[in-house]
This record gives structure tokens, sequence and C-alpha cells, in this order.
């Protein structure tokens, strides 16, 4: 029963990215969204939790959100997936649920 | 598979970010064909439900975006109403209810309570919520 977490705030702004982290199961997927796609900037203090939980779960981010911070795609730590709204819409349907970490 | 997805807005157009990526969420899952059942605006987001905005020209008006979505697509968008009426979101009914001399709720939406949200919690295949 795989669950879509969802994270819309920075790792360095508030601790829900981290405590979804924590919530994490094998299998799951997690998806970065508006402020939360700064966590998927790779050489961070926190690039390293998100790259330990991308070995057994799949880590996505939204394209869009990600441009408009002024983040290349090459500046995404290793094993996340780029995907646009429609592969959000994907990520929502293809998962049992979608859970957000407000 | 195309599937019935509800979506719950907690957020107002002008708090951060939550409204734009709800609007382009139920865009994209309407252009693959899964089916809205219902949009339902909780806490703040009721403020995306007022009809009296008036952005720049230049910026996006979130609340009549909602609005021609809803017209195109036929989407059920409810606005809680203890929410609505704690922030001023009025439809005529509760305009002249309450005596106040107009009302604001924008076109495409509708005043209704939390079973809106039960309801679509039940129906819909995944609920997906959008906030702060």
């Amino acid at each position: 029963m795989p669950t879509l977490h969802t994270i819309n705030k920075s790792p360095f702004e508030r601790s829900s990215f981290a405590s979804a982290l924590n919530h994490l199961l094998p299998g799951d997927a997690l998806l970065m969204i508006e402020d939360g796609v700064v966590g998927a900037r790779k050489s961070s203090a926190f690039a390293g939790r998100l790259e330990a939980a991308a070995k057994t779960c799949r880590v996505y981010v939204l394209g869009p959100d990600l441009a408009a911070r002024g983040i290349a795609e090459k500046d995404v730590v290793a094993g996340a997936t780029l995907v646009d709204y429609g592969g959000f819409v994907d990520l929502v349907t293809g998962h049992d649920r979608t859970q957000a970490w407000l | 598979m195309e599937l019935k997805l509800g979506i719950l807005v907690n957020e107002g157009p002008y708090t951060h970010q939550a409204s734009d990526t709800a609007y382009h969420f139920t865009k994209a899952a309407l252009e693959k064909g899964h089916e809205i059942f219902r949009v339902f605006f909780y806490h703040d987001g009721v403020n995306n439900g007022t009809r009296f905005t008036v952005p720049p020209q230049d910026d996006r008006n979130l609340q009549k975006a909602w609005s021609e979505l809803a017209a195109k697509a036929k989407l059920d968008l409810v606005v809680c109403i203890a929410a609505a009426q704690r922030r001023g979101i009025l439809d005529t009914g509760e305009a002249k209810r309450h005596g106040k001399d107009s009302d604001n709720l924008a076109p495409g939406f509708r005043i209704s309570g939390l079973g809106q949200l039960v309801e679509a919690g039940i129906v819909a295949d995944r609920l997906v919520t959008f906030g702060d």
C-alpha cells in the first residue's frame, strides 16, 4: 500500500521535511513541491538525508517549482526525478493515497 | 485508468503557493481525463471564492481562474460556510440573513458545510490536500 508524500516547505524553514523522511516506508514515493524543492539541491546540509531516503523510496521534484526558484536540473541530488504537473497527477493516481506534509 | 479525485485547498491565493499548485494540478488532472469530484475550500482557502478581488492586470487572477475552470469543466467548487463567514465570504442568501449590504461569492462557487469534504473523502478515489 504505497503512499505518495508531498512536501511543500524547505527543510531549512520547517521540520516537516525531516518529519516526512522519518515516516517514509520502503516503496513509498516522495514529491517535493513549492518551497520543498529547495531540499532537492545537492551538496546542501540536508542532501545526505534525502539521498539516504532515495535508496528505499522514489524521489521526485516538481520541475516548474524548481525552475521558479532558479535551481538548475544539474544541481539536483542524484536519484531524484523531475516531473511536471501531469507527472504529479500520475503519482497521485499511481499510489494508494497522498499524504501532504504541510 | 481514469480516477475520481477530490481536492482540498486550505490556503488563500496570496498566502503562499498552495492555491496555485491546486489549480495547476486540477487542470492537469482534467487534461488527463480524470474526474474532479469536488474542490473543497477550507480555512483561508475560502478567500479563493470572492469575486471582489482586483489584482493588477499583469498579475494572475486566481479567483477568476478557478471560476473559469469551473465553468469549463463543470467543477463543484465548495466553500466551507463557517470558514467563509469568519472571513466575509457571503452568497446572496447569507448576506441577506446577516443584514450585509452586498454578497461576494464568485461565480461557480457554492457555500456548504464540512459534510461535503467528508463526502469527497469517501466518494473520491484520492483526496489531495494543498495548504501551508
